[in-house]
C-alpha cells in the first residue's frame, strides 16, 4: 500500500486513539507499531513533519498534508527512553532528536547522528528537562566534527563569535583552494533554556518569554503562542483585536525583508543599498513606534487580544508609510535588478534544490526561492487572512538571487495586506464614557492543549501548548522555522568559494535564538 | 541609481541630531572612572558588539545605530571586526553558559584600556532569562561591566545616548 495517497486522518485512526482536549487539530496517541507506520508515510511527498518535541516520557510529532491543509499531532509514550527515528524518512528530525536527547534524555533509535546539539556541557546539569536530570559528565569529551579526507583540503573554523553584529554559531569550512567542499554547523551556544523557563509559568509570563524567542519575530512568535493558548482554552478574541494582530504581522515582515534585503546587497559589497534600506526600515520602526509604542511591538499581541490598539492618527500614519514605501522601494528594486555588479554575485550563488528542500519541509524564503510555495496564512491559514487578498510568491531557482527577490515580492505583498487592512478593520465603539475599550477579553478557562501555525517573515513558527487548569503552562514548545532550513545552508555553500558564504547565510538569515531555544 | 544619488544629495542629509549624552550614563561611568583608573583614549571609540544570548531584538537596534539616520560613524565610534581592534565589547543577552567562555576569551583578546557596555535587560541581570539552568545571569557575572543601557531592546537613541557618554568620559572631557 502507498501510504502518501491515504488521508492524513485516516492513517491517524488506523494507528492511534484521539486524545481529548487538543485544539483545533486532533491529537492522537499511538504505539511503537503506529509511529513506524506514520515514518513510513512520512516517506512519501505529500506530508511535511512540522514539528517534533517532547515532554518527560513522551515524543509528539506534528504533521501536515500539504494539499488540504490538515493537521496531526501524534504522541508516543517511550517508557524506555526510546522511540523509533524520523531522521530516515525525514532528515530534517536529525537536529530535533539530538536536541530531544540533550533536554530530555529520550533517544531516537537507529538515530543517523547521535551527537549532541544544544549541550555542549556547560549547563552543569544534563537532560535538564527530563524527570530525572543528571549530574554533568566529570570529563565530557570535546565535540566531534564529522570527519573529511582528500587531498589538499584544509579547515577554516569560524565563530562563535562573528566578525559582523550577529549572532553566535560556529561554522567549519573544509575547503579546497577557495572553494567549499562541506560546511559543518554547530549551533546551540545562545540556548537560554526557555522552554525550561516556561514550564510552571502563569500565561501573561510566559507570553513574555515566547515574545523574546527570536526578537526579529517577536510580533509572529507572540501570535502564534497567543492563538496556541487561545485554542487550548476555547478563547475567542474580539474581531478587532484578530485585524491588529495582522497588521502587527505585515509590518514586522515589512521591516526584516527590507534590512534582509539591503543586507543581502551589503554582503555583495554594495553598501548603498543598505543606507537605503536601512533608512527605510527605520522609517519602518518608527511608524510602528508612533502606532502600537514599540518600535519592534514587543509584548503588544497577548493572549487575549492585544496589549495596546493603534494610536489615534495611526491609521493615517500607516497609510502614508505604505504611500511612502510604493514610492521609494521600486526605484532601489530596479537598481537591484539592473546592476551588473549585484546580479554577478547573487545568480547562480548558493543553489538549494526542490527536492532537498521538500525533503527538510523548508518554508519562508528559503522554501518559495525552491518551488515549495506553502505559507501558513494560507495552509491551513487563519483569521483575517481568508478575507484579505494577497499572493504568494514562488520561484523555481533556489539562489541567492531568487530569495532576495521572494522577499522583495512579499514587501509588496504586505504593503497590499496592511493597506487593506488599514481599511477594512472592524472599528471600536466608545463607550458612553467616550473611550475606546481595549480589544482584549481575559484567558481563562478549564485547562487544555493547543496548537498554532504562524506564518512569520522567515516561515512557519510552530507552537504547541498544554496550558493547566490553574492558568500557569505546563509545557511550551516553540519550533522556529530556522530548525528546517539551517540545514539546507550546508548544502546552498557546497562547491561555492568561502567569499560567498556571508551572502549566502545572509539570504537564508535564519535564527539563532529561535533554534537554540 | 546617478538620478537616485543626485536627489539624494540635493535633499540634504538625512541624518538626525545627536542626542546629549546620557546623564545616568555618565554618571555611572563618572563614578567607574574615579575607582577604575581607566586611561583615556582619545575622542574616537571601535566597538567589538558580542551577542552573549541575546534574543537578537537589541541587534537589530544596535544595527540601526549604523543607519544614516543615527550615523553613528560621525562621532568616530565604530564597530569593529575583531576584539584585537575593540576599546569597547559591547554586550547582549544574559550570557548563556554556552557563551560563556567565548565572552571571556573576546574579553581577554581586547586590549588594555577596555570598557565593557552590558545592552539590554538580559545583560544587566539576565532579565526574563535569569532563572534558567542555561544562563550565568548576565554580563558582570563573566567580565567587569562600567556601563548598563537598560531597556528591551534599548532604543537606538537610548543606545546613541549611553555611547556618546563614553565617548565623552573616555576623551577626559
Ligand atoms: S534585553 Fe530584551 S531585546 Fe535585548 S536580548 Fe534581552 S530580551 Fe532581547
Amino acid at each position: 500500500m502507498y501510504f502518501g495517497e491515504d488521508p492524513l486522518f485516516g492513517l491517524l485512526r488506523r494507528i492511534g486513539k484521539p486524545v481529548a482536549g487538543h485544539r483545533p487539530w486532533p491529537r492522537y496517541a499511538t504505539t511503537a507499531g503506529g509511529w513506524r507506520t506514520m515514518i513510513e508515510a512520512l516517506g512519501g511527498n505529500g506530508w511535511s513533519l512540522l514539528g517534533l518535541w517532547a515532554e518527560p516520557g513522551t515524543v509528539h510529532a506534528a504533521i501536515r498534508e500539504d494539499m488540504a491543509g490538515d493537521l496531526a499531532v501524534v504522541s508516543l509514550d517511550c517508557p524506555d527512553g526510546t522511540f523509533p527515528s524520523l531522521s530516515a524518512a525525514r532528515p530534517g528530525a536529525i537536529r530535533l532528536e539530538r536536541a530531544i536527547q540533550d533536554l530530555f534524555g529520550l533517544t531516537a533509535e537507529r538515530l543517523t547522528d547521535a551527537r549532541p546539539w544544544l549541550d555542549h556541557d556547560r549547563w552543569g546539569v544534563r537532560r535538564p528537562l527530563s524527570d530525572k536530570p543528571a549530574a554533568p559528565m566529570p570529563n565530557p569529551p570535546p565535540y566531534t566534527f564529522l570527519p573529511v579526507e582528500g587531498e589538499g583540503l584544509h579547515q577554516v573554523p569560524v565563530g562563535p563569535v562573528h566578525a559582523g553584529i550577529i549572532e553566535p554559531g560556529h561554522f567549519r569550512f573544509t575547503c579546497n583552494g577557495e572553494t567549499v567542499v562541506r560546511l559543518e554547523e554547530q549551533l546551540g551556544w545562545v540556548h537560554k533554556g526557555i522552554e525550561g523557563l516556561m514550564r510552571g509559568k502563569p500565561v501573561e509570563d510566559a507570553a513574555k518569554l515566547a515574545a523574546r524567542v527570536s526578537g526579529d519575530s517577536t510580533v509572529a512568535y507572540s501570535l502564534a503562542f497567543a492563538q496556541a493558548v487561545e485554542s487550548a482554552l476555547g478563547v475567542a478574541v474580539p474581531p478587532r483585536a484578530v485585524w491588529l494582530r495582522a497588521l502587527m504581522a505585515e509590518l514586522e515582515r515589512t521591516a526584516n525583508h527590507l534590512g534582509d534585503i539591503g543586507a543581502v546587497c551589503n554582503d555583495a559589497a554594495f553598501a548603498f543599498m543598505l543606507a537605503e534600506l536601512s533608512r527605510l526600515r527605520e522609517l519602518v520602526a518608527r511608524t510602528a513606534d508612533a502606532c502600537f509604542g514599540h518600535r519592534l511591538m514587543m509584548d503588544r499581541v497577548v493572549p487575549g487580544g492585544v496589549a495596546v490598539d493603534i494610536s489615534e492618527d495611526g491609521p493615517a500614519r500607516l497609510l502614508e508609510l505604505v504611500a511612502e514605501l510604493r514610492r521609494r522601494f521600486p526605484p532601489l528594486v530596479a537598481i537591484y535588478e539592473n546592476k551588473a555588479s549585484l546580479q554577478d554575485r547573487t545568480v547562480g550563488t548558493g543553489v538549494v534544490s526542490g527536492s532537498l528542500v521538500n525533503r527538510f519541509g523548508a518554508g519562508g524564503h528559503v522554501g518559495r526561492a525552491s518551488g515549495r510555495g506553502l505559507d501558513a496564512r494560507r495552509t491551513p491559514s487563519y483569521a483575517p487572512y481568508e478575507d484579505l487578498e494577497f499572493e504568494v510568491p514562488v520561484r523555481t531557482e533556489g539562489d541567492v538571487n531568487a530569495r532576495v527577490w521572494i522577499r522583495i515580492c512579499e514587501v509588496e505583498q504586505s504593503l497590499g495586506l496592511v493597506e487593506q487592512i488599514v481599511k477594512r478593520m472592524p472599528g471600536a465603539p466608545r463607550n458612553e464614557k467616550g473611550e475606546r475599550p481595549l480589544p482584549r477579553v481575559p484567558v481563562e478557562g478549564p485547562g487544555g492543549e493547543g496548537m498554532a501555525l504562524v506564518e512569520s517573515f522567515r516561515g512557519e513558527i510552530l507552537v504547541w501548548v498544554r496550558v493547566n487548569p490553574d492558568g500557569t503552562i505546563d509545557r511550551c514548545h516553540p519550533r522556529d522555522p530556522s530548525w528546517f532550513q539551517w540545514p539546507l545552508l550546508e548544502a546552498a555553500i557546497e562547491g561555492n568559494i568561502v567569499a560567498d558564504f556571508p551572502l549566502c547565510n545572509k539570504s537564508f538569515n535564519c535564527s539563532y535564538s529561535g533554534h537554540d531555544l | 541609481m546617478l538620478t537616485h544619488i543626485l536627489k539624494a544629495l540635493r535633499g540634504g542629509p538625512v541624518t538626525e541630531d545627536a542626542p546629549p549624552a546620557s546623564r545616568d550614563a555618565l554618571e555611572e561611568l563618572g563614578a567607574r572612572l574615579r575607582t577604575a583608573t581607566q586611561a583615556r583614549l582619545g575622542r574616537s571609540l571601535s566597538i567589538r558588539e558580542v551577542d552573549a544570548g541575546s534574543c537578537n531584538a537589541c541587534e537589530l537596534e544596535v544595527h540601526a545605530l549604523n543607519n544614516p539616520v543615527y550615523d553613528l560613524e560621525r562621532f568616530g565610534i565604530r564597530f569593529v571586526a575583531s576584539p584585537r581592534h575593540a576599546d569597547v565589547l559591547l554586550v547582549t543577552g544574559p550570557v548563556s553558559k554556552n557563551m560563556r567562555e567565548a565572552l571571556h576569551r573576546t574579553w581577554d583578546a581586547t586590549p588594555d584600556p577596555k570598557w565593557v557596555v552590558a545592552c539590554g535587560a538580559c545583560a544587566i541581570d539576565g532579565g526574563l532569562f535569569k532563572d534558567g539552568y542555561a544562563v550565568t545571569g548576565g554580563v558582570s557575572e563573566v567580565v567587569p561591566v562600567d556601563l548598563h543601557i537598560p531597556g528591551c531592546p534599548p532604543r537606538p537613541v537610548e543606545l546613541l545616548a549611553g555611547l556618546l557618554a563614553l565617548l565623552e568620559t573616555s576623551a577626559g572631557k
